[in-house]
């Protein structure tokens, strides 16, 4: 309502103001159109839906054998780097972790450096960020470039000098001394640049915030959980499958004031359908680790959540695991494809690959919940969704008492878990070819013993009461990870191809019939739609980064940032422990760091003429 | 916050001790046992310790230490202690650090800027799910620097200590 009179009164006050505000508007179609043309890569996650999906068709199935290095370029930051660049025009943009460097390269001048900017900020902010001081890339819009900060500054820089236009802290202190970190892409949408949050592990309350593009103004915020007012939501008009919520859902599902320090960070991918105007994305866990220590569903912590673009109201949520036992972090991207056939009639769907190891297929329209089965055979944690319209647990996962942490209780190791904490997937993200009608998604083959016990809260302190182990799965093939190939109107896998690690790099999948990822080893795959290795070239470093692709006179480029870290680079490195004897293969404990090294750098790829 | 200040009082004072190169945990030998408080162990100098049994029985502090450390620490410093692609390996660390250097590190913190590779260790002294539990990480990573713990959860340990207990209590309680 607030926002609502200013922009009015603003709007009234001078024709000068006005014609910036037609400006902004236009500015908007004005993405929609970079992200139209598949030359560029206008926007982190290749277009609004999420599918990473490029319609370049140069670089083939018969010719990706060809691909060579066109050039490189160094960050010359060694920590992990996830997201990737923008192409938009002739220019470049890579960003950087920590400290959060931004170089924006002339594509016509061999990539020289047109600007640089590098933030000043608090080095408070390095510890707190509980796995590594990864950042997921920046925006564009309206002729400026978005970096969020380690620090939770929103900056918007001028795209044609890297000159600061205005910034604006999202989180309540900005020197880590209540745990609050920004590691998450923005998202442009409209007249607005869209943030979340991290800190789950410091017992930080998630929140997704807008910002009036053009001058950093605060538009709306929802809370993962707290009152109505609060969340956004309306206690008769948002529903969950299909029924209204009711009141107070985000308090009166916790005891106390615990919903205060209670996580639900909102640190994936975002995702827009402008014909419903609705945004998508996933909240984390509940904090803390310690399930028998917060009583309780935790909403709206692990959710799917749809909400109005222009006003932050929830149309509809989903919560996939409510109280949460075992850091099933539900922050995965949403993605958007259209035309599904499920049962028999083509939908407008949702598909979320959570780390909770089940794939969801939901109309984004109405939140009804159409498909939710295990993408991996490993997942053990619950036999399945429950799909009966009927039954009082409807949409809740049938949890075995085996390895519930909560039946099991503090201090008691419950062993065998699968997946473990990292998921069956983390926020690499996947990718959707319309062509095929299928999902390539990067996943993890990794299990975990997990201890709760009790902890108390210290701001800015980490807020875990969990001990865990983790291991690749057991009876398998022994490696951490799969790329796999799934059906989202059946929910099933249509082919997975076995990694001697997890899959840290989020796919890309192109009208050229080839899909491209990453490895933790440092390879670039290139894979044809039947999952064949189509071509593999090892960059200087592990690849937790996404594959991204462009056209530049006339000619096609895939792009991707190497530099191992990140939660990949904690768990991995060193080798995981040695699971029970006679389980998995030997190859399974390697440690990464026989492998590859530190080292931030970007990998271009060309076929040659 | 009391708590904090006699913790790093303890530090100050074993600093000094440390200076006359009596404190460190190098070898196995140094980290023998040599006096038994209701089964918190010593070395010669007055240090935690472990105890390992021929079996494998690891005592309270050492299993205890193994589980805090796989909770709040093992998100930098790798799984068990070996280390991520940016904290160090506390297994290895552990075989020169000092009690007196180990305490105050993990109290104060320690910030290492270096440009394209910051390295901060955060500051525990006033983060009770640490600062109660410090004898136990440190005896724990000392078994694992020196005494040939191996990784992973210690199979069998020795009950808890009504003292460890009573410890417990009132460090998280106050
Ligand atoms: C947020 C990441 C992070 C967490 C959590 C963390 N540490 Fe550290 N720690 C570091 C880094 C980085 C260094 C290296 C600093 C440097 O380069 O000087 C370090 C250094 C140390 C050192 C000194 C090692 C040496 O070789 O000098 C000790 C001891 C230590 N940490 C103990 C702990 C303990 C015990 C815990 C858990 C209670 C813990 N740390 C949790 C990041 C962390």
């Amino acid at each position: 309502m607030r926002v609502h009179k200013n922009l009015i009164g603003i709007a009234l006050a001078t024709t000068a103001m006005t014609f910036s505000l037609a400006g902004g508007a236009l500015a908007n179609d004005d993405l929609q159109g970079l992200i139209s043309d598949s030359k560029n890569w206008a926007i982190q996650t290749g277009d609004y839906a999420n599918t990473r999906y490029s319609k370049l068709n140069k670089i083939t199935a018969d010719n990706v054998k060809n691909l060579q290095v066109a050039w490189t370029f160094s960050t010359g930051v060694l920590r992990g780097h996830e997201g990737g660049p923008l192409i938009v025009g002739d220019v470049m943009y890579v960003h950087a972790p920590y400290p959060n460097t931004v170089f924006a390269l002339d594509l016509n001048n061999d990539g020289k450096i047109l600007w640089k900017y590098e933030p000043k900020q608090d080095a408070n902010v390095i510890p707190i960020m509980c796995c590594d001081t990864v950042n997921r890339g920046v925006a564009y819009g309206d002729g400026k470039i978005f970096l969020y900060q380690a620090d939770t500054t929103l900056v918007a820089l001028d795209a044609k000098t890297g000159k600061p236009v205005w910034s604006v802290k999202n989180a309540e202190a900005s020197d880590g001394s209540k745990g609050e970190s920004g590691t998450s892409a923005p998202m442009v949408v409209k007249d607005k640049v869209i943030v979340g949050i991290s800190g789950g592990e410091f017992g930080v309350r998630g929140a997704l915030t807008a910002y009036d593009m053009k001058d950093g103004k605060q538009a709306w915020r929802a809370w993962s959980m707290g009152s109505d007012k609060e969340t956004l939501i309306d206690p008769e008009k948002t529903t969950q499958l299909g029924k209204p919520v009711g009141k107070d859902s985000g308090t009166n599902t916790w005891e106390g004031d615990q919903w205060k320090t209670g996580g639900g960070t909102t640190w994936g991918w975002y995702s827009y359908d402008p014909k419903l105007n609705l945004i998508y994305y996933g909240t984390g866990n509940p904090s803390t680790w310690n399930p028998s220590q917060r009583p309780g569903d935790n909403k709206w912590s692990m959710t799917i959540m749809a909400r109005d673009a222009d006003t932050g109201m929830a149309k509809w949520l989903y919560q996939m695991t409510p109280h949460d036992e075992w850091d099933y972090d539900g922050i995965n991207e949403m993605i958007l494809a259209d035309g599904i056939e499920v049962g028999g009639k083509p939908r407008d769907v949702l598909v979320h690959f959570d780390r909770n190891g089940f794939a969801y297929t939901m109309d984004r329209a109405t939140g009804e919940l159409l498909v939710a089965k295990k993408y991996d055979p490993a997942v053990n944690w619950a036999t399945e969704v429950d799909m009966d319209k009927d039954s009082k647990t409807y949409g809740r996962p049938k949890v075995v008492d085996k390895y519930s942490t909560q039946a099991q209780g503090e201090d008691v190791n419950t062993t065998g878990i699968c997946p473990a904490a990292l998921g069956t997937k983390d926020q690499q993200p996947a990718a959707y070819s319309p062509k095929t009608k299928l999902f390539y998604v990067p996943t993890n083959h990794v299990c975990m013993d997990y201890e709760p016990y009790k902890v108390s809260y210290t701001a800015g302190q980490p807020y875990v009461g969990a001990t865990l182990s983790m291991y690749p799965a057991p009876n398998s093939h022994g490696g951490m990870g799969n790329f796999i190939a799934w059906d989202a109107a059946k929910g099933e896998i249509v082919w997975s191809k076995p990694e001697q690690f997890s899959v840290w790099s989020g796919a890309l999948a192109t009208d050229g019939d080839v899909v491209f990822y990453g490895t933790l080893e440092g390879y670039l795959k290139a894979v044809d739609k039947d999952g064949k290795e189509l071509y593999k070239f090892k960059t200087p470093s592990g690849i937790i980064g996404n594959v991204t692709t462009y056209e530049h006179k006339g000619k096609q480029y895939v792009a991707v940032l190497s530099g191992v870290g990140g939660w990949a680079g904690i768990g991995l490195a060193a080798g995981l422990t040695k699971p029970n004897e006679g389980l998995g293969a030997v190859g399974g404990y390697a440690a990464l760091s026989d492998y590859t090294a530190l080292g931030g750098q970007l990998t271009v790829f060309a076929v040659p003429e | 916050m009391p708590i904090r200040m006699t913790l790093l009082a303890v530090t100050a004072g074993l600093a000094l001790v440390a200076g006359l190169g009596s404190a460190y945990a190098d070898d196995k030998a140094a980290a023998a046992v040599a006096s038994d408080e209701n089964g918190k162990y010593a070395d010669k100098d007055g240090n935690p310790t472990f105890k390992i049994k021929e079996d494998g029985t690891v005592d309270w502090y050492t299993y205890s230490g193994f589980r805090r450390f796989n909770s709040d620490c093992f998100v930098c410093h790798g799984a068990d202690g070996a280390g991520s692609s940016f904290a160090p390996a506390l297994a290895d660390s552990l075989k020169t650090m000092s009690y007196a250097d180990f305490l105050s590190t993990v109290a104060e913190g320690r910030k290492n800027l270096k440009n394209g590779n910051d390295k901060v260790m955060p500051a525990f002294g006033n983060n009770k799910n640490v600062y109660c539990y410090m004898d136990d990480l440190y005896v724990y990573l000392r078994a694992r620097a020196v005494g040939d713990l191996p990784r992973g959860r210690p199979a069998k340990h020795e009950d808890k200590p009504p003292a460890a207990k009573e410890a417990e209590a009132s460090c998280m309680g106050g």
